[in-house]
């Protein structure tokens, strides 16, 4: 392995110090659950690893007027022991708690696992149901984007050399909303999702005003299902209507075959996750 | 190994089962590696080095984590618990006995990374179900018994304590 020395700034500014001096050669470690084991399996060659975890803004869970601002290294574990969160956001909770085990819970960090953009990532889609914005710092100053354009292939984020993630932007419940993430997994813990779904609604007078359903697994990055989402805009909450979205979802996605599942197979789950969650979304906004 | 003159051991102050040390180590090694080739004990093992099999598992700060997952770096300040820690000089924890009575071992690599996650449990819920047990314990893998034994040494020590 290359070796590398270790930073652990405690501030924004000293981190883009640190990342404008070593440019592509460095990386920042957050739960250190993916990029160590990348760093170790020769995928870069480091003179830089940033330890961010000492930064205040990368670390807290904060809660403002309109948003919960979760920092991007703060651990799984942090989220799920916190009841106010645990209630508000169960759709997060659910991937928050099914990311590896407990030992990888400890560390690993939804922010983490944005940045590492692997396409069967469990935290992303339901951070894309949940309209997250992405806070980056940069060189140039901080910026904000969707959390939907974020992951532009595997492996591959939007972030340019210089730049990092500092907090996730979760706009809060607003009534007649749920969400909710599942995965299909041959174990019952531990494994890489074969096809994920996320899915959220606004529930309002018994029609669906709002809803985001997000593919994780079937495409090269975890997908906004754009289609299917539209799909159910405006329409009744029916047995039929959500049959249709799934049927949408699972039409409009685009998996490979591979030694977790072939095509056929990851398509037909996409069907059944996109009904599951849409049920539990509706049963947590109140709306079934 | 072109450029490690340009690297530096770094200093770090930690508390390792209960006794603070000063360590002078490589910036880029494990806290599994700091464990072993530096501080010189050997009870947390090296399985897949990669954060799938929880052999090399201890606690920083009452969590247990994969130690291969973490840089020796990042435990400066922090408390750390191994394998090393939790028989006293008056005999074995409760969980070693449990595990030792109900043969939940055979080749026993995997057994210090299960004690440490068990102990961890234990401490935190006395009492947990068999679900909650294989759930906390998904994380550590074993090749040998097939679970039940250990499953069932942990819940034997969770009724004797």
């Amino acid at each position: 392995m290359h070796p590398y020395n270790y930073y652990a700034p405690e501030n924004i500014n000293d981190a883009l110090g640190l990342l404008e001096k070593f440019g592509s050669k460095a990386r920042c470690l957050a739960g250190g659950t993916d990029i160590l084991v990348q760093t170790r399996g020769g995928r870069f060659e480091l003179d830089a690893i940033i330890d961010v975890k000492n930064i205040p803004e990368l670390t807290k869970v904060e809660w403002t007027k309109d948003h919960l601002l979760v920092g991007s290294a703060v651990p799984c574990y942090v989220l799920y022991e916190d009841e106010k969160v645990t209630s508000q956001f169960p759709g997060i909770i659910d991937a928050a708690s099914l990311i590896g085990g407990i030992q990888i819970q400890s560390r690993a960090s939804l922010g983490g696992n944005l940045c590492n953009a692997s396409p069967s990532a469990d935290g992303i889609c339901p951070l894309i149901v949940h309209n997250t914005i992405c806070v980056i710092a940069g060189p140039k100053g901080s910026r904000e984007i969707s959390v939907d354009q974020f992951c532009v292939s595997p492996g591959k984020n939007v972030l340019d050399e210089g730049e990092f993630l500092v907090s996730l932007k979760i706009p809060l419940p607003n009534s007649g909303f749920g969400a909710a993430y599942e995965r299909f997994i041959p174990r019952n813990e531990m494994d890489i999702a074969v096809a994920a779904v996320g899915s959220s609604v606004v529930v309002d007078g018994g029609k669906i005003t709002n809803s985001k359903i997000a593919l994780a697994a079937v495409g090269p990055t975890p997908i906004y299902a754009e289609k299917a989402s539209e799909f159910l805009l405006g329409k009744d909450v029916s047995e039929d209507n959500l049959d249709q979205a799934s049927q949408i979802a699972q039409d409009s996605c685009s998996p490979i075959t591979d030694m977790r599942g072939d095509v056929e197979f990851r398509k037909h789950l996409i069907g059944v996750l996109t009904r599951r969650t849409l049920d539990l979304a509706l049963e947590r906004a109140g709306g079934n | 190994m072109a450029n490690s003159k340009k690297v530096k051991k770094i200093q770090i102050t930690t508390t390792i089962n209960g006794q603070e040390m000063e360590l002078l180590i490589p910036p880029y090694i494990s806290l599994l590696e700091t464990l072993r080739e530096i501080v010189g004990i050997t009870g947390t093992k090296e399985g897949c080095n990669d954060g799938n099999c929880g052999a090399c598992t201890v606690t920083i700060d009452r969590r247990i984590v994969d130690s291969c997952l973490v840089l020796g770096a990042e435990i400066d300040g922090k408390n750390v618990e191994t394998i090393e820690g939790m028989a006293t000089p008056e005999g074995l924890h409760p969980l070693q006995q449990a595990f030792l009575e109900e043969a939940a071992l055979q080749c026993g690599i995997c057994t210090p990374g299960f004690l440490v996650a068990s102990k961890n449990l234990l401490d935190k819920e006395p009492n947990p179900s068999e679900g909650r047990i294989r759930h906390w314990l998904a994380g550590n893998l074993c090749r040998c018994t097939g679970y039940d034994k250990i499953v069932k040494a942990v819940q034997k020590a969770s009724e004797n304590s």
